[in-house]
């Protein structure tokens, strides 16, 4: 019995251990953010002697951040929906009429899982387009990028939609767009909603596509308006902790809202064998 | 035949069309030119007149002064060390927590958290915590009495502290997918082996990693991609320094790209191209076999 209670109090120290070490830098950040510039590069996690509230005003005013909000939802929003959907058809097709053809534009999406992009001739074949340096260019290429995980992960959820709401469909007389959008879609909800969030969440995180793509301040999504707004301000620190606050925060809502979502879409498929 | 027909026109191909194209045009083609320009002097001031110089890049990659193989070794060296970095201590956390501590489920949501963040702002919170002068790490370190370390410019050191924020990040996220695994076994089967005898390590290599094939194969194949791609972090953090100490593939290839090297940046491209092709066809040949089999 003893021994049990030791087991126990040690698995609850490392839980605890661990989630100080993961809690104290978002707590550094956010108290930090909060002082004046001078206290904030002390970087302590003492409470502000002076709770400057004013720092969120300057960088939304001085870090193109508004806008930066605004790309990075535009990305996030527009490229998600648009390549879940796109890719829920595809697999709606792949899994429900297993031709040779249709297995092999299966498992030949799922090599891009592994192939990384080719930004320097991406963006060759993005000007040949005339989509370089646009919004467009980035959506299209997020949205493309997408497509295999969405593929992978939506597969395994089809075996669990009957294949006879189908026929019945049919027979009702629906065509394979509304049989695809009022019957398949609604049931399969929580796989889109899953893929929805990972992806959006991804988007949302996303450096290096920007980083290449967007050539001008006025495309920049809030990650690249912070990077940048830290290589001129580095020593701001108080500006650089509000900064990384206001751009952690969507996400983190987002995670908080749609967790369930996200731990069942990770381990779908995935893990069940 | 009829079934053939109706089969068809229930599903209809033109479904795939659009994802499959987006998919070749701006995925697969890119790449493949990628290998074509990897044989070419491409630069920012060829404007159209690009020819055809063979091997040069690549021998430029293997010979020159510039190092750029230390960047290939790098990459493969971060790939196998972040996994084993955050692979084994998920696997031990997702035991600890799957066999019931009170809070769990918070806890879950504490260590996924850090997964959901950008890049970008971890790598900002870390070069922060890292600070020499006030950062967090060298605060503590002078409370206990102990030598500020330059987490991120000592040569001895920058590589440990990448190895550590990138666990501090992904720890959380294996955990889960473990976790899913530890889930799916059946708790039978470890009162089976209590009863004959067996202590932990026993259930553990016959029962708990046996069953987790399933959940080491997701982490392992998510993994060896995100360290061979990796980029965001070691760019934020380090940008390759101190020197090019830190230097992996990506982190040169940008770098190239940005001072105009077009051919030889998709030569370097195009070698992680082949090493993640390679890795890929193989994964994805198992997966339908393992198919097939079901």
């Amino acid at each position: 019995m003893k021994r049990r209670e030791q087991s126990t109090f040690f698995k609850q120290f490392i839980c605890v251990a661990l989630s100080i070490i993961i809690i104290l830098p978002f707590y550094m950040v956010l108290i930090n953010s909060f002082k004046t510039k001078g206290e904030a590069a002390r970087m302590s996690i003492t409470f502000p002697t002076e709770w400057v509230f004013g720092n969120y005003l300057e960088v939304i005013n001085r870090g193109h951040l508004l806008l930066g909000f605004f790309n990075s939802m535009l990305y996030a929003v527009v490229s998600t929906t648009v390549g879940v959907m796109l890719s829920a058809m595809a697999v709606f097709v792949i899994s429900r009429n297993k031709t040779k053809l249709n297995n092999f534009v299966y498992y030949f999406t799922l090599c891009g899982l592994f192939i990384p992009v080719n930004f320097v001739t991406l963006s060759a074949v993005l000007s040949f387009l005339h989509l370089s340096g646009t919004r467009m260019g980035i959506i299209v290429t997020f949205t493309s990028s997408m497509i295999p995980f969405c593929v992978f992960t939506l597969r395994n959820f089809f075996s669990t939609i009957p294949v006879e709401l189908d026929e019945a469909a049919i027979v009702d007389g629906a065509g394979p767009l509304r049989l695809f959008f009022t019957i398949i879609v609604p049931l399969l909800k929580p796989a889109l909603v899953t893929a929805f969030i990972l992806q959006f969440m991804g988007i949302w995180s996303d450096f290096i596509t920007p980083l290449y793509l967007a050539n001008a301040s006025a495309q920049w999504p809030m990650n690249l308006a912070v990077y940048n707004f830290f290589g001129k301000n580095g020593s701001y620190w108080n500006y650089v902790f509000a900064d990384i606050v206001l751009t952690c925060l969507p996400v983190i809502i987002i995670y908080l809202i749609g967790q369930r979502y996200i731990v069942g879409g990770l381990t779908s498929g995935a893990v069940k064998e | 035949m009829e079934d053939k027909m109706n089969k068809k026109s229930i599903y209809p191909n033109w479904f795939l069309i659009v994802p499959f194209l987006l998919y070749i045009i701006f995925f697969l083609i890119p790449a493949l030119l990628g290998v074509v320009y990897s044989f070419t002097d491409w630069n920012v001031r060829s404007r159209g007149n690009i020819s055809f110089i063979g091997l040069k890049n690549y021998i430029e990659i293997f010979k020159s002064n510039k190092n750029y193989a230390s960047g290939i070794l790098n990459t493969l060296k971060f790939t196998v060390i972040s996994n084993v970095v955050k692979l084994i201590p998920a696997l031990f956390l997702a035991i600890l927590i799957q066999r019931g501590v009170k809070g769990h489920r918070i806890y879950q949501t504490i260590f996924y958290l850090p997964a959901v963040l950008p890049f970008l702002v971890i790598g900002l919170i870390f070069k922060s915590i890292f600070n020499y002068n006030n950062g967090l790490l060298n605060t503590l370190l002078s409370y206990m009495g102990l030598p500020a370390q330059k987490w991120l410019s000592d040569l001895s050191m920058v590589w440990k502290s990448i190895y550590g924020v990138d666990a501090w990040r992904g720890i959380g996220y294996c955990m889960t997918i473990f976790l899913a695994g530890l889930n799916g076994i059946p708790h039978s089967y470890y009162e089976a082996a209590e009863i004959d005898g067996a202590g932990f390590w026993r259930s553990f290599w016959h029962i708990t990693l046996p069953m987790l094939t399933g959940a080491i194969t997701i982490n392992l194949v998510f993994g060896i991609t995100y360290g061979l791609k990796v980029f965001d972090i070691v760019y934020v953090l380090t940008n390759g320094g101190p020197g090019h100490a830190t230097e992996v593939m990506t982190t040169y290839s940008y770098q190239l790209y940005a001072n105009g090297w077009y051919g030889l940046a998709s030569a370097l491209n195009s070698i992680l191209f082949v090493i993640t092709t390679i890795i890929g066809v193989f994964v994805v040949q198992h997966m339908s076999r393992q198919e097939v089999q079901q």
